[in-house]
């Protein structure tokens, strides 16, 4: 681990949903080029923190910097100009646009993203089914829809919610290939992820979320030692 | 419109409201010794109307965009029975009541098909066309409406030519609709309609035939818009197409928003202002729908809450207590 | 003879209807893509329209400015005032019920058209029909007015482009995303809220576009706004605000059905729209082809 500052640095972020309180102050450092995992069981915060960190949740407290920029005062499509992507749980595949439209949908930010062709290659059957309606895909294309489309961006770091979630084992494994392949790269990630054998594959840290704040932080090589813990805690 | 209907504690709306209550009914009966009372009239006319409409729009979360079909329906029903049929005005009111209430079945009957904006547009499209029926068919006297339709006299007993007995024949149908207002409010039924406001898939959920409340509700305040404009038909002696059209319908919403959507009082506050807004008007210069319009375009971007309901919060506030 | 009706007024009748619903379809078009994004119901729409009709007429009178350029600058002109209209209010409104956008827009109406009729009194004023389009046509069962087919045709442009616009586009593509999802669409990088202005901003475009379009077949007057946006809505439950395609098929559709009954029982002419507007709402309540009930 470098002593570099940390790229996202999130202090004190607290969020709510209506009057409901939903973080109540987390703390979390990614430095650049680090796979990140967010554990924690349903409901604990995970999905609210990515949320909170996009903006997406606008009822917020407490300090989000992404490159030394504030992200916190700044309007919700300002957000992703400033370098991130977002792959939503619910992968957010648009039903009124095709293939191709959900794909070039979201705004080249930065230059160094993959251009169509290399999407192409990478995901073949989003190539063969381009002109079909987004939601016509199966689950496993959806969740590959929703990652190339951020990939074409060139965002530096993407935030991934349960990219997994529902899919069939050959497909998980896919995924965890491509983000292999991706940090490879370089990339930034922060990942959600309840398969914590899943995110061991690619993750350099944990962070254990509860009840919407941190409760412990740690390098994958001691995964196996807490294995105990995280069983308990995330009731697996 | 959830969110903008404040619902104080019962205790605070309660003594506003019996203090209000006790006031205005003394007002009322001094009123027309100081006041012309046709003006009074008008106002209570109104006022009734946009406490008819409030029963809608407020405690059931419906936005009615036809009212003017059963205020001015009435209107007609009531001047044509009391003018060629010759029947006395209770009767005449009764026919005008009941003309409005079938009316108000028939169009609640469609409309309650769709929520929210669609709402709005089908009833206002179904009042549309109940006015174009009242411009082609005979009985309405076309352009020129129904003119000189008598009083005639109260239960065979009071001459409502005399223009105090008329006031106070007024007041009391006035002070009886508002009655029937508050009752329907504070019923269990009431109640239900509230539930469906707040949340209509839960009133569902609950196994209220939330249709059926709907349409009942739709119905008792399209009766209650009728009594107003029937009462109105026998103030001004006349009915004309101004009482069917659309503007009509317009002017019975920006009374109760004024007010305060879903308070007893607000209506009534937002009736007066706007009656005594369009009087002052009618002499002079400035055009009485660009004041509409711009009162509409305040009231919806700074004063959602009404007159009433921004008193309402502000003393909730005083108490130290949250407002909402 | 069809039905006992003479051939030229069926088929003049026929041409009033076509002609009502081009401006049906397209005002309702309009209505449909700013109710997908912004969730409002634009009571405006009526008054967006006359405003259309009445620029045109005022830089015709006042400036010398013609038709064809018209085409051109009242569109924007009524484009800019519904962008203004959004910055300083609608975007104020969406946190709120969808119902305090039709109260404010209602508002909207109630102020142009009095400031219109106050200015210039409810009577009509004539807009010469453009020379180019002067004149008709005897097509030997009827006699076709050029302007008349005029409409018909560049409605149906105007329409196709929209489509077009909406389904072809980039532009459309954020649009019809925004309208399912607008915050994750947000959270892509795609100023939204811009987005939104320029939408309102082409909706009110293409009602001030149908107004100029109006301008030579109906009087330029303070109330053609008023009595057209009440039958627009008619048509709008009719179609469902679900498609673009559906509520200028729906527009034509009742246009026509309109013209018909002019033909077969005038009495009911001014009501056969609410009344289908009933049908369907018996038979199909969420509309043609609306998708949400």
């Amino acid at each position: 681990m470098s002593s570099t500052a940390p790229l996202l640095s999130v202090r004190g972020l607290n969020a709510w949903y209506g009057e409901s309180h939903a973080l109540h102050g987390v703390d979390l450092d990614i430095r650049e080029g680090e796979t990140v995992t967010l554990l924690g069981r349903n409901g604990v915060g995970k999905t609210t923190t990515l949320r909170a960190i996009m903006g997406l949740i606008r009822k917020r407290t407490g300090q989000v910097t992404f490159a030394g920029k504030d992200l916190i005062r700044i309007p919700l499509h300002h957000t992703a100009r400033a370098g991130i992507g977002y792959v939503p749980e619910e992968r957010g595949i648009f039903a009124t646009l095709t293939v191709d439209e959900n794909l070039m949908l979201p705004p080249v930010i930065a230059g160094g993203g993959m251009g169509i062709d290399e999407i192409f290659d990478l995901f073949p059957n989003l190539k063969e089914r381009r002109n079909s309606q987004g939601t016509k895909l199966s689950g496993g294309e959806q969740q590959m829809l929703a990652i190339a489309r951020i990939l074409r961006t060139g965002a530096r770091t993407i935030l991934l919610d349960e990219p997994t979630e529902g899919l069939a084992p050959v497909i998980v494994q896919r995924i965890g290939e491509l983000l292999a392949e991706l940090k490879r790269r370089g990339m930034t990630i922060l990942l959600v992820e309840q398969n914590f054998r899943f995110a061991s594959r690619i993750a350099d840290r944990f962070y254990l979320i509860e009840h919407g704040k941190v409760m412990s932080e740690f390098p994958v090589g001691e995964l196996e030692n807490r294995m105990d813990e995280l069983h308990e805690v995330l009731g697996v | 419109m959830a969110e903008a209907t404040v619902q104080p504690s019962k205790t605070t709306a309660n003594r506003i409201e019996i203090v209000l209550i006790g006031l205005g009914v003394a007002a009322l009966l001094a009123l027309p010794f100081f006041v012309y009372p046709i003006f009074v009239m008008k106002m209570m006319c109104f006022a009734l109307f946009a406490c008819a409409f409030n029963l809608l729009l407020g405690y059931t979360g419906l936005l009615s965009f036809g009212h003017a079909a059963f205020f001015g329906g009435a209107a007609y029903f009531t001047a044509h029975a009391v003018k060629v049929w010759g029947f006395p005005p209770e009767i005449g009111i009764l026919t005008g009541v009941a003309g409005a209430a079938l009316l108000g079945l028939v169009i609640g009957f469609f409309a309650i098909r769709r929520q929210g904006i669609y709402f709005a547009m089908i009833t206002l499209a179904l009042s549309q066309m109940f006015f174009f029926f009242c411009v082609q068919a005979s009985f309405t006297g076309g352009e020129d409406g129904i003119q000189g339709v008598p009083r005639g006299t109260f239960l065979g007993v009071f001459d409502l030519q005399n223009e105090h007995t008329m006031y106070y024949f007024v007041a009391a149908n006035f002070l009886l609709g508002l009655f029937i207002v508050w009752r329907i409010v504070n019923s269990p039924f009431g109640l239900i309609l509230r539930s469906i406001r707040e949340n209509e898939s839960r009133a569902i959920s609950l196994g209220y035939s939330v249709q059926n409340y709907k349409l009942a509700a739709f119905v008792m305040s399209a009766a209650l818009a009728g009594l107003a404009g029937a009462i109105k038909a026998l103030v001004f002696q006349f009915a004309t197409l101004t009482d069917v059209a659309w503007q009509m319908s317009g002017e019975v919403i920006l009374m109760t928003l004024l007010g305060g959507i879903g308070t007893m009082a607000g209506p009534i506050f937002g009736a007066g202002f706007v009656v005594a807004l369009q009087n002052m008007l009618a002499t002079s210069d400035f055009p009485v729908t660009i004041a509409t319009g711009l009162i509409f375009m305040v009231c919806v971007l700074i004063f959602r809450r009404g007159i009433v309901g921004e008193i309402y919060a502000w003393l909730e506030r005083r108490r130290g207590e949250k407002p909402e | 003879m069809i039905f006992g009706i003479p051939i030229q007024a069926f088929a003049g009748q026929l041409l009033v209807g076509l002609i009502n619903g081009s401006f049906y379809a397209m005002l309702s078009l309009g209505l449909a893509i700013i109710f997908g994004l912004l969730r409002v119901i634009n009571f405006a729409h009526g008054a967006q329209y006359m405003l259309g009709a009445f620029i045109g007429y005022l830089i015709l009178a006042k400036l010398g400015i013609g038709y064809w350029p018209a085409l051109i600058l009242v569109p924007i002109a009524v484009g800019l005032f519904g962008i203004i209209v959004e910055r300083l209010a609608l975007s104020r409104l969406y946190e709120v019920d969808p119902l305090y956008g039709l109260l404010f827009t209602f508002g909207l109406a109630l102020v142009l058209e009095g400031v219109f009729r106050y200015i210039y009194g409810v009577s009509g004023n004539p807009y010469p029909v453009p020379p180019a389009l002067a004149g008709g046509v005897n097509l030997g069962f009827m006699f076709l007015p050029i302007y008349r087919g005029w409409i018909v045709v560049a409605s149906l442009i105007v329409c196709l482009g929209a489509w077009l616009l909406v389904e072809k586009t980039k532009f459309g593509s954020y649009l019809r995303a925004a309208t399912e999802n607008p915050k994750l669409v947000q959270a892509f990088g795609v100023n939204v809220p811009m987005l939104l202005t320029l939408t309102y901003g082409l909706g009110a475009g293409l009602a001030g576009l149908a107004g100029i379009m109006a301008a030579p077949v109906y009087q330029v007057s303070p109330l053609m706004g008023s009595n057209m946006i009440i039958i627009v809505f008619a048509v709008v439950v009719v179609g469902g605000m679900g498609s673009i395609l559906g509520a200028i098929l729906t527009g034509y559709m009742l246009g026509l059905a309109e013209g018909l009954t002019k033909v077969f029982y005038p009495e009911a002419s001014s009501i056969v729209i609410f009344v289908i507007m009933a049908i369907v709402l018996l038979i199909r309540p969420a509309g043609l082809f609306g998708k949400d009930a």
